[in-house]
């Protein structure tokens, strides 16, 4: 059999195989000396990158740590005495009160966004247009400009700061991010799966409801954490409106003023008294674990969704 | 052909020195996915030229033994490969070749066409090659012509080459699928069920041509089609779905024994329509 195969005539089938399979391979070495090249820029790139970070939360860690104690986070703070100058009490109204606040943002960016996200994936009309300009708009104003509209709409008209002002002004910083989310997640959700429910004599706003919805909640839930986690850091908005910057009651009165804890590493960082100007770095490092943990729920939480998805 | 395929199944001691040494060997081939096993303990020996079915029920393995094989569940998370799978010889997985050239060695025609969408017939099939640097027009347009006529595609398209792919219709674009992965030359073409998206007679052009393909690759296709799958391979691979979900194969052979006088009463249930 052997001989007969070499003594068939030259295979143009077989050539142009040799042909292509050589400037492959050389295809292939040039390539992968690129991607060796791509691969070490682009780690350097990141270990640059990280150092900042690193930095960032070396120092809180270094800096804060030594301030953490059951103390600090369930008891209130104290103003400093000259015979007690380290007496500076704890945080715990400014950990409940970002609490409070970033829930009740969540609570009200949280519909808002899921209507808007589906309305701008389901409805292609001027009226969707317009919403889609609009949070684009809102994504990318200043957030101590939300500050300024919480305090001038709520503020101004109730004749004091509030914790509620503060969580609008929050609710409108985080709806432009998870909107995008949903929007996001929605569009992910195969139309072969939208199809399969309106074809059952389903009406839109049902299979919106019982099924594009459900099969885009890891990426709505996702979205939606990491959004709190990004509200909860954030200082402009909460500046003008919230009022405290230094409580020290247990009041978490919605429309009372309420502390936060961006809002005290704030004011710490500038007291006089060098025992709290030393706290700011443990209020900062508390706030640093607080957001921490939302992330890695969120991480923990979509990655379950994820798995179970699959199943 | 079938002599020497014979002598091999009766005296397998035989395939060292025989001329039609196997292209590709599976051996003890494991397939999980995160943790969970989906294919266990599958070996048998590819042919060259001639065609190798895999059927069985859903479930049962197929398709993740077929994506196994050009190394396709490495984009998948968590799936892991386990085995010797041998192409030539050369163990594909464990860094004896580059994937990149595993690929254009060993081409893939999936269940549903897919041309790409944006770019005209010729573009299409020259896509691969020019994805594997291939520059020379003249080797370009050798080898679409070449291709483009083994896929029974030439005389309706040669006219029209520089129209979008996507004017095609089902038959014809999977013809297409299937002469852009003959372009590169492979010496296996891996098919996943090429015809359940296609009509009765696009369906029989195009086994037609897979026997017509013979002289050119060797073809390891997978098949729902119980009759496609005795009229067109000459081996036949049964596999089930064990009782823990992991499929495995029951019975390797030539499909006239597998479909005829299979050693395994479940391959006869099932060539014969009795479950699955």
């Amino acid at each position: 059999m052997t001989d007969t195969l070499n003594s068939l005539p030259p295979d143009p089938i077989y050539d142009r195989r040799e042909q292509i399979r050589a400037i492959t391979a050389k295809t292939l070495r040039r390539r992968s000396r690129m991607s060796q090249l791509f691969t070490w820029t682009l780690s350097t790139s990141l270990v640059i990158a990280l150092i900042p970070l690193a930095l960032v939360l070396f120092t809180i860690v270094q800096r804060g740590g030594s301030d953490l104690s059951a103390a600090f986070v369930t008891k209130l703070p104290q103003v400093p005495t000259i015979g007690q100058q380290n007496a500076i009490g704890g945080i715990a109204n400014a950990i409940i009160g970002t609490l409070i606040v970033a829930a009740m943002a969540a609570a009200m960016a949280v519909p808002l966004s899921l209507v808007l996200g589906l309305y701008l994936v389901e409805m292609d009309t001027r009226l969707s247009k317009i919403f889609r300009a609009s949070v684009e708009i809102l994504s990318g104003i200043p957030s101590i400009l939300l500050g300024v509209f919480a305090y001038i709409f709520i503020v101004l008209p109730e004749h004091h700061f509030s914790a509620f002002a503060a969580s609008v002004a929050l609710a409108l910083l985080m709806t432009p991010v998870i909107t995008k989310a949903v929007e996001t997640a929605i569009r992910g959700v195969p139309d072969t799966v939208t199809e399969a429910g309106l074809a059952l004599g389903a009406r839109r706003s049902v299979v919106a409801r019982r099924v594009v919805l459900p099969a885009a909640r890891p990426g709505i839930i996702t979205g939606t954490l990491l959004a709190l986690a990004r509200a909860m850091g954030e200082t402009a908005p909460l500046l003008l409106v919230i009022g405290a910057t230094f409580s020290q009651t247990w009041d978490f009165n919605p429309f009372h003023a309420m502390s936060a804890l961006p809002l005290l590493t704030y004011s710490y960082s500038g007291s006089a008294f060098p025992s709290q100007h030393r706290a700011a770095w443990g209020v900062a490092l508390v706030l640093v674990l607080l957001v921490l943990i939302l992330n890695l729920t969120s991480r923990f939480i979509s990655a379950r969704l994820n798995r179970k998805a699959q199943m | 052909m079938s002599d020497g395929h014979d002598a091999v199944v009766d005296n397998p001691g035989a395939l060292k020195e025989s001329s039609i040494a196997p292209v590709l060997q599976l051996r003890r081939v494991n397939v999980s996915f995160s943790g969970r096993v989906a294919v266990r303990d599958v070996s048998f020996d590819v042919a060259p030229n001639k065609i190798t079915s895999l059927i069985g029920p859903s479930g049962s393995g197929k398709t993740t033994i077929l994506r196994s094989l050009n190394r396709l569940h490495d984009l998948t998370k968590g799936a892991k490969v386990d085995g010797d799978l041998l192409l030539d010889g050369v163990d594909i997985y464990k860094g004896g070749i580059a994937t990149m050239l595993l690929r254009s060695r060993i081409g893939m025609v999936f269940q549903r066409p897919n041309p790409f969408p944006t770019l005209s017939i010729y573009d299409n099939v020259v896509s691969g090659l020019r994805f594997n640097g291939v520059r020379k027009k003249s080797l370009l347009d050798e080898a679409a012509e070449s291709a483009l006529i083994s896929a029974a595609l030439w005389d309706s398209v040669s006219s029209r080459m520089k129209v979008h792919a996507s004017t095609l219709s089902g038959g014809e674009q999977q013809r297409l699928c299937i002469a852009r992965a003959l372009a590169v030359e492979p010496e296996i073409l891996l098919m996943d069920e090429p015809t359940s998206s296609l009509d009765p007679v696009s369906t029989q052009r195009i086994e037609e041509l897979m026997t017509e393909l013979k002289n050119r690759v060797t073809m390891v296709i997978v098949t729902h089609n119980m009759q496609q799958a005795a009229r067109v391979s000459d081996d036949c691979a049964f596999l089930l779905m064990a009782d823990d979900r992991a499929g495995e194969l029951i019975e390797f052979g030539p499909t006239d024994k597998i479909f005829h006088d299979p050693s395994d009463s479940r391959t006869l249930d099932y060539v014969h329509g009795r479950f699955g």
